[in-house]
């Protein structure tokens, strides 16, 4: 039953008892836990990818209403394994004149950027990797490595069209960060501290029910964080050859791939957690494994919106995608910050019910401006007609100021 | 040696070897990678001190900015023809050496005098550094709101300063600039 | 664990090793390369002092870090304008040899 109840703890003790009764000294002893369960962690998120991808590939096939992968195994769940095989196994193309320490850096730092964040997510109760005090920052901070790699991999092709690509990669990474971090910082005023676990422990209410609009905007920001669609131009085909990644053959690609849809799950993984509770749920606190199990349904529903989202939306432009950055979230989640600061800060000791609904509020409102603002800049002009019906002849009038345009 | 010892010379050793290589690497693209190894030394470094925030801070201000700046400026500014050819130290490296070697001997004769460098930095408790004490020095009028609002200013400044240095001005109708 | 002395003399070891590079790189970056060197150098010290002061005094010395803050923010702004000029220079001269860059010398 205790194993059942807290598979990690039980592991654990077991694990320092048989170490110890070798005469291990206790120090190496933890060493050689830690190593271990860092190990654990990485194979077997790694592992799971192959299962995130082949739910992807079932789920968009039925949203463009065809089946998914079907031939290889029963529902085609063996349709992973065939891939890793073939890409195991292809050939490792080298680009004449490629710079080779970053061309072949650039897959690793890429997957290990993404693992290193599953080292600061707690899974339950007493299921996590360690509890930094910083957690938040951390995650951000591990997040951002990521871009490195995809600089290292345009350079080391020898590709101008890698490089490109390379650059608007890391331009609309970097421009999505400002408004991630500033939405980051809605979950830590309700809290009261940067640490993950803190952040769960404190959501007797979700924060999605206290902020929806920073829930919304943060979700947005992660999703053009990791490069997926409609944030794609960074690996689309028609998009400059697909982008940093043309030269990768073989393992190094699949690398990029691991990393990719890694990355995606592991913002389902932070969404939940910051946002939904977490592993909370009737039950968690006690036994640690229900809270494990919690924590998996909801990260899977918010994986499944990533996945509706990429099969239903269409691909941003460069432009429109840093206007939208630029113009819309970032002075939004601005103005959102300051207003909850404020309110948060007069409303200090009432109780939870009359400040939640305020709240409320003011997300509404920050969403109806929001509203405006959008409705404001991209108003089409319509083009007049100009001469008679013999000829009719339809003229673009060139963008004038509000106040002048004709309707 | 105790475990956390050894840690913190294979630490300073990785920092202090990419360091050197970071200004004699032959082509620009290896010293800046090498000089992001440094980087992420120091955060680890900062790590050992317990300074946690700073850790976290340096990788995402240093390593996730000014390392990506400075890769750009190197792609933005190359000649890929001589890079390989030509050396990466100017003449007279030597006595340049050499000083760097002498104020390094001052330093550590400096801090060998000082009887109280042999303390033992212990562990300590979790929330020594306080962050929350940390944000309200920041905004108090009689901490250091002051540097802070500066700083702020600084900052804008660097920004708008920087976008125009940058920017690729086009001629005016008529050719005047 | 560790004495404070390994920290200072690790610290300094960076900051002669920034030293050297900044006075003996040809290319401009490379300097700014070496500027940062001395720059995360002095963090170091900053940093080793204010957990000594935290072990020695029962108050922990804000002015530390804030401090440690500042240079943080100085570095960054620094690295931006430096940059920024040096892309500058490249667009006028096509050079960023920083011998080659004399047009003002006597």
């Amino acid at each position: 039953m205790d194993f059942l109840r807290d598979p990690i703890a039980f592991f654990t003790q077991w694990l320092q008892t048989t170490l110890l009764g070798w005469g291990l000294a206790e120090p190496a002893a933890q060493v050689v836990g830690f190593a271990i369960g860092a190990f654990m962690a990485a194979t077997g998120a790694m592992l799971f990818v192959t299962v995130l991808i082949w739910a992807e590939r079932k789920l968009i096939g039925r949203i463009q209403d065809r089946y998914g992968p079907n031939r290889v195994g029963p529902f085609g769940i063996f349709q992973s394994i065939a891939d890793l095989v073939k890409i195991f196994i292809k050939e490792h193309i080298d680009p004449v004149g490629m710079d080779w320490l970053p061309f072949n850096l650039a897959p690793v730092l890429s997957v290990a950027a993404v693992l290193t964040m599953w080292v600061a997510i707690p899974f339950a109760v007493t299921i996590y990797g360690v509890d930094f005090n910083v957690g938040l920052l951390y995650l951000v901070a591990v997040g951002g490595l990521g871009e490195l790699a995809i600089i290292m991999a345009g350079w080391g092709s020898n590709n101008k069209y890698a490089l490109l690509g390379a650059f608007r990669a890391v331009g609309m990474f970097i421009s999505y960060e400002v408004p991630m971090v500033i939405t980051l910082l809605i979950p830590v005023m309700l809290t009261g501290s940067l640490s993950m676990n803190e952040i769960v422990r404190q959501q007797e209410v979700w924060y999605i029910v206290v902020s929806p609009l920073a829930a919304l905007i943060f979700f947005i920001t992660q999703v053009a964080e990791v490069g997926r669609s409609p944030f794609d131009l960074t690996e689309a085909e028609s998009e400059l050859v697909s982008g940093f990644n043309v030269e990768y053959s073989g393992l190094k690609f699949g690398m990029f791939y691991v990393a990719d849809f890694l990355h995606a799950f592991t913002i389902s993984l932070l969404f939940s957690a910051l946002f939904l509770g977490g592993w909370r749920g009737p039950g968690a606190a006690e036994i640690p494994i229900l809270g494990f199990i919690y924590f998996a349904i909801k990260s899977s529903l918010v994986y499944f919106l990533v996945i509706l989202m990429r099969g239903s939306l269409p691909r941003f432009r460069v432009d429109h995608m840093m206007d939208f950055n630029w113009k819309l979230l970032t002075p939004i989640s601005l103005v959102l910050v300051i207003l909850t600061a404020l309110a948060l800060k007069l409303m200090a000791g009432l109780s939870l019910w009359v400040q939640i609904p305020v709240l409320l509020v003011l997300n509404g409102l920050v969403f109806v401006l929001a509203q405006q603002m959008i409705t404001g800049f991209f108003r089409r002009r319509r083009p007049r007609e100009v001469g008679d019906r013999s000829r009719p002849v339809a003229r673009y009038s060139p963008p004038q100021s509000d106040a002048g345009s004709q309707g | 040696m105790t475990p956390m010892q050894i840690t913190f010379i294979l630490i300073a050793a990785l920092t202090l070897v990419s360091a050197v290589m970071a200004v004699t690497a032959r082509r620009m693209m290896h010293a800046a990678l090498w000089l992001i190894a440094t980087l992420m030394g120091v955060a680890m470094i900062f790590a050992t001190l317990q300074a946690s925030f700073f850790a976290v801070v340096q990788v995402m201000v240093y390593v996730g900015a000014i390392a990506i700046l400075i890769l750009f400026a190197i792609m933005l500014t190359r000649r890929s023809t001589l890079e390989a050819d030509q050396a990466s130290l100017g003449r007279g490296w030597i006595i340049n050496a050499l000083a760097a070697v002498g104020v390094f001997a001052a330093l550590v004769t400096a801090v060998w005098a000082w009887p109280a460098a042999d303390t033992v930095l212990t562990e300590l408790s979790r929330d020594a550094e306080q962050l929350a004490g940390l944000g309200q020095i920041i905004a108090d009028p009689n901490g250091y709101a002051v540097p802070f609002e500066v700083s702020s200013v600084l900052l804008v400044a660097v920004l708008v300063g920087a976008i125009y240095l940058a920017v690729e001005r086009k001629p005016q109708h008529g050719g005047r600039q | 664990m560790i004495p404070m002395s390994w920290y200072l003399i690790a610290a300094a070891a960076l900051f002669c090793i920034g030293l050297f590079g900044v006075l003996s790189r040809r290319n401009a970056v490379g300097i700014l390369i070496g500027v940062e060197l001395m720059l995360n150098a002095v963090n170091i010290n900053l940093l080793t002092f204010w957990h000594y002061q935290i072990q020695v005094n029962a108050e922990p010395p804000f002015n530390a870090l804030v401090f440690t803050a500042i240079v943080f923010i100085v570095a960054a702004a620094e690295t931006a304008i430096g940059l920024a000029l040096i892309i500058n220079a490249y667009r006028q001269r096509s050079t960023i040899v920083a011998n080659d860059l004399n047009l003002l010398k006597g």
